[in-house]
């Protein structure tokens, strides 16, 4: 399989019409946001779809009450609306409720990190993942790429708990080709093995750090590269296994540091596995990104583009 | 619906016994728990009495997921204290529970939760109820079964943006089989409604949102009564909302009149004389 730029959604979107197709219990629910491969699923399925509006909280709330009666529902709109609009809704009604009963609901957010890059900080989603890492019972799922993407459709139906599967929103290439080398439900992958140094990423930065790695290989310096996709619940104990080869981390989010995010995972698991590992993170300061321009440009402002990781990881390996 | 006036006359009768006696069993509960919310959970008496006891609610203490249930979604939940020795006498707890309300090890909280059976969602935090309930609502009509979902709310509760949401999607997907409930008691915590953001018309509002609207003294059992029997079958196509006006404190004259009764104990000393002032 060469390698394809596709949105995350629209292959999610094309493999959840296939299922609703020959699975009656699964209802789509839109706060207004859409994709082109959403058309065939609102014509098709006008019966088990409704658009709630720009209505985030309600979205969540009507999600809820379908679950309750026993369908896997997706809930779609943009992340940081979907997220942090609707957070009390989703800590209330599933986070919590679903300690005591059965709840599939499925928040589908599209524009994780810098995706809206243009749009600026409203349309940034740089908190949702340490803030869905706090919630009970729900778990959290960003994919790098289309393939992973597609993959988490049956991952959805059968995994009955509140789930938050955060997309970007630009098409990407596709970095797997053969997904059924690993186990899903370990939550993460060494795309490539290294030396001393590994590089840990999810969702867009993985791409970075495969270009990272390429530059660093031409240099002599072989690091690692491991793609977190489920960072809840996922397999701790292999994960610190692979991390304990290695003598330095680096971390790599498009999210803010230092709160609770990926880095704080992370590091969580290695104060608690392998004391004494060297840990580096990298993402965004504790500030919003006001700055116009492209994703890269904004990299490139925050140190978060190739060439300032490629200086860094040589800066750790002096 | 043709009532048997006969019949109708000793249902109401009966249920009138029954309110009384859910208001001293309150005040009982509310002497060893002072945190519960006495006031709101006493302007919504008639409403609870009517629903369970007067056979409008279909339930099963003992199948709490039974199919065939009407659901019912308590989203003023802090002021439901009311709502527990109902479940008892009903057999979905023994009466001894009551009580433990707010002691260690208890599972009635000072806001109910629904590790409670006969609660069926996150209650108490306001705004929440009805959008649940449109969705179980939906996914009901979707599978063309015939129970109904009854959700009680507070008026002070419409100020949260959240319910107006619900309201729209309700009555433009004309959720016919959604009742909901509002115990009209006309103030919230910290002073009167029409001193906040004065809720009227609030008949006028649901009206234009495509609700079918109708509204009684939520503390005559007979009006009550049957308004939600009428409700309960009745199809035109839209959701209803049953205003029910109600005093806050509702048979405690010391709360009736107090801008802060949401936040006002009676103190154990005096839930005797209380309970004496009920008629």
């Amino acid at each position: 399989m060469s390698m394809v730029k596709k949105a995350m959604r629209d292959v999610f979107l094309e493999r959840i019409y296939s299922k609703m197709s020959e699975n009656r219990s699964l209802f789509f629910l839109t706060a207004d946001f859409g994709s082109p491969k959403l058309d065939a699923l609102r014509r098709d399925f006008n019966d088990r779809f409704i658009n709630v509006g720009i209505a985030e909280q309600n979205l969540v709330n009507v999600a809820t009450g379908l679950a309750l009666e026993g369908f896997t529902v997706y809930a779609y709109a943009i992340a940081p609306f979907l997220i942090m609009r609707a957070y009390e809704q989703i800590r209330n009604n599933l986070s919590l409720l679903s300690h005591v009963r059965d709840i599939n609901v499925n928040l589908i957010g599209v524009g994780a990190g810098l995706s809206y890059d243009v749009s600026g900080p409203t349309h940034h989603s740089l908190e949702d993942i340490s803030i869905i890492r706090t919630l009970p019972n729900v778990s959290l799922i960003s994919p790098s790429d289309w393939v992973l993407a597609e993959r988490f459709v049956d991952y959805s139906i059968e995994n009955i708990t509140p789930k938050y599967i955060r997309f970007d929103g630009k098409p990407l290439p596709n970095i797997y080709t053969d997904t059924d080398r690993f186990n899903l439900n370990d939550g993460f992958f060494e795309l490539s093995k290294g030396g001393e140094i590994c590089l840990v990423s999810t969702g867009y930065m993985t791409h970075t750090a495969l270009r990272v790695a390429e530059k660093l290989r031409k240099e002599g310096i072989h690091a690692g590269v491991v793609d977190i996709f489920i960072i809840k619940p996922m397999n701790e104990m292999l994960f610190a296994a692979v991390l304990a080869r290695y003598k330095h981390i680096v971390t790599l989010e498009e999210a803010f540091i230092d709160k609770g995010g990926l880095d704080s995972f992370v590091n969580n698991i290695l104060n608690k596995q392998m004391p004494g590992a060297k840990v580096k993170s990298k993402g965004f300061k504790d500030s919003y990104v006001f700055d116009v321009g492209g994703r890269d440009y904004l990299h490139k402002l925050n140190h978060l583009d190739e060439d300032s990781i490629v200086a860094e990881v040589k800066e750790i390996l002096k | 619906m043709i009532y048997c006036m006969e019949k109708t006359d000793s249902t109401i009768r009966f249920l009138r016994e029954k309110a009384l006696w859910v208001r001293k069993e309150t005040l009982k509960i509310h002497g060893i728990a002072q945190e519960t919310r006495v006031a709101s959970s006493l302007s919504p008496v008639e409403i609870f009495v009517a629903l369970f006891y007067g056979g409008i609610i279909k339930y099963d203490p003992k199948n709490l997921k039974w199919e065939g249930r009407d659901r019912f979604i308590v989203s003023k939940g802090h002021g439901s204290i009311s709502f527990y020795p109902i479940l008892a006498d009903l057999g979905y707890f023994d009466k001894e529970n009551l009580l433990k309300v707010s002691k260690e090890g208890s599972f009635l909280g000072g806001i109910p939760d629904p590790i409670i059976p006969g609660y069926e969602t996150v209650n108490g935090s306001l705004g929440h109820g009805l959008g649940v309930a449109c969705g179980m609502a939906l996914a009901l009509k979707r599978k063309n079964r015939m129970e109904k979902i009854f959700v009680l709310m507070g008026d002070g509760e419409l100020y949260e943006g959240s319910v107006w949401e619900a309201i729209m999607l309700a009555g433009e997907h004309g959720l016919d089989n959604l009742v909901l409930i509002i115990d009209h008691n006309k103030a919230c915590m910290l002073d009167f409604c029409k001193n906040i953001i004065n809720l009227d018309p609030l008949g006028e509002k649901f009206k234009v949102f495509k609700w079918s609207v109708s509204a009684v003294d939520g503390h005559d059992m007979e009006q009550t009564y049957k308004a939600l029997l009428r409700f309960k079958s009745e199809e035109k196509g839209m959701p209803k909302v049953l205003i029910a006006s109600t005093v806050k404190g509702k048979g405690v004259p010391s709360l009736e009149v107090d801008p802060l009764s949401h936040i006002k104990n009676i103190s154990p000393g005096a839930i005797d004389a209380a309970i004496e002032g009920l008629q």
